[in-house]
């Protein structure tokens, strides 16, 4: 399986996202510039974590203007799984591929730590390697990670299953304790905690390698069936 | 060429944990009357005259410079430019 891991002006957890699918899950990762990306020969795509132009106007809403957000939108369309990590997450929001916003922490701290979170739905084809209501241990690195939606949104979210990340313990303020969130195909995810910084013992927790071990069993699964 | 200058606010009932911040940094400093603060932001756009001018700022609001999940904005619009 071949993941896009988009790299923006500004991106520092590409690299960790490469890491993790190329040497942690044993698949094929390319880094992609967002000015050259041509999407056509890739299964996934990563946007992966930091400060995309510098965290101008608000995280996430430059990049989200930039040309290959149309291509993003098209492949999330046909139904390519997408994954957006912290700013990866917010660049989704404000591309509108998920409904909310972020907001800066309820504390007005940049919080980086380990986090526990609970699996919430674990039938997506991100999450089908976990236990429904799994706790796992990821890390955050955030200022911006108060997820914000009104009451509407949020009971849309509740009732569809599109809930699939709480943090057990509130970090930031977060609306209905909101770590994760997919669209309604099921093929789009934004989280803020960081699974690709958890996917060896080594790093603190390996809780992170098996979301990247559920998109590739549901690609497996859905595209080489009988390979 | 008309000057724009835009407003960028948070809704009301979207919590500010900045705006708290500064009232309770201005209720330290002995300022106890202030009961509420938000912050937003301001921006001085130049742009070129425009039959639909209105239209084009509520577009760029619309698209970039506001987000209207969490976000209200107003503006004003003057003739020439800034220095």
């Amino acid at each position: 399986m071949k993941f896009a891991v988009i790299v923006f002006p500004g991106s520092n957890c590409d690299r960790d996202m490469y890491h993790a699918v190329q040497d942690s899950l044993g698949e094929e990762a390319k880094l992609v510039w967002y000015e050259d990306a041509d999407l056509v020969e890739f299964d996934a795509i990563l946007l992966p974590g930091g400060f995309s132009y510098g965290d101008y106007l608000r995280s996430g809403a430059i990049a989200a203007t930039s040309n290959i957000v149309n291509q993003i939108k098209q492949k999330a369309s046909e139904g390519m799984p997408i994954l957006g990590v912290c700013n990866g997450f917010q660049v989704l929001l404000e591309s509108g591929l998920l409904p909310g916003a972020m907001l800066r922490n309820k504390k007005l701290k940049f919080m980086c730590h380990q986090e526990e979170l609970v699996v919430e739905n674990n039938q997506t084809q991100f999450t089908s390697s976990y236990e429904e209501k799994e706790t796992i241990s990821l890390p955050i690195a955030h200022g911006e990670g108060n997820y914000y939606c009104d009451e509407k949104v949020l009971a849309e979210l509740e009732a569809n299953g599109q809930i699939v990340f709480r943090y057990a313990d509130n970090p930031n303020g977060s609306v209905g304790d909101i770590a994760g969130i997919i669209n309604e195909q099921g093929n789009v995810l934004g989280m803020m905690p960081h699974p690709e910084r958890a996917t060896e013992a080594v790093l603190g927790s390996d809780d992170g390698l098996k979301l990247f071990k559920s998109v590739v069993n549901h690609w497996r699964e859905a595209y080489v069936a009988g390979v | 060429m008309k000057t724009v200058k835009i407003f960028i606010t948070l809704k009301h009932g979207v919590l500010d944990p900045q705006g708290k911040a500064v009232q309770e940094s201005l209720n330290k400093l002995g300022f106890p009357e202030v009961k509420g603060a938000r912050v937003g932001k301001y921006m001085e756009l130049q742009l070129d005259d425009h039959a639909d001018i209105d239209q084009q700022i509520k577009e760029m609001c619309a698209k970039l410079l506001a987000n209207p999940v969490i976000e209200d904005y107003q503006y004003t619009i003057e003739e020439g430019a800034v220095q």
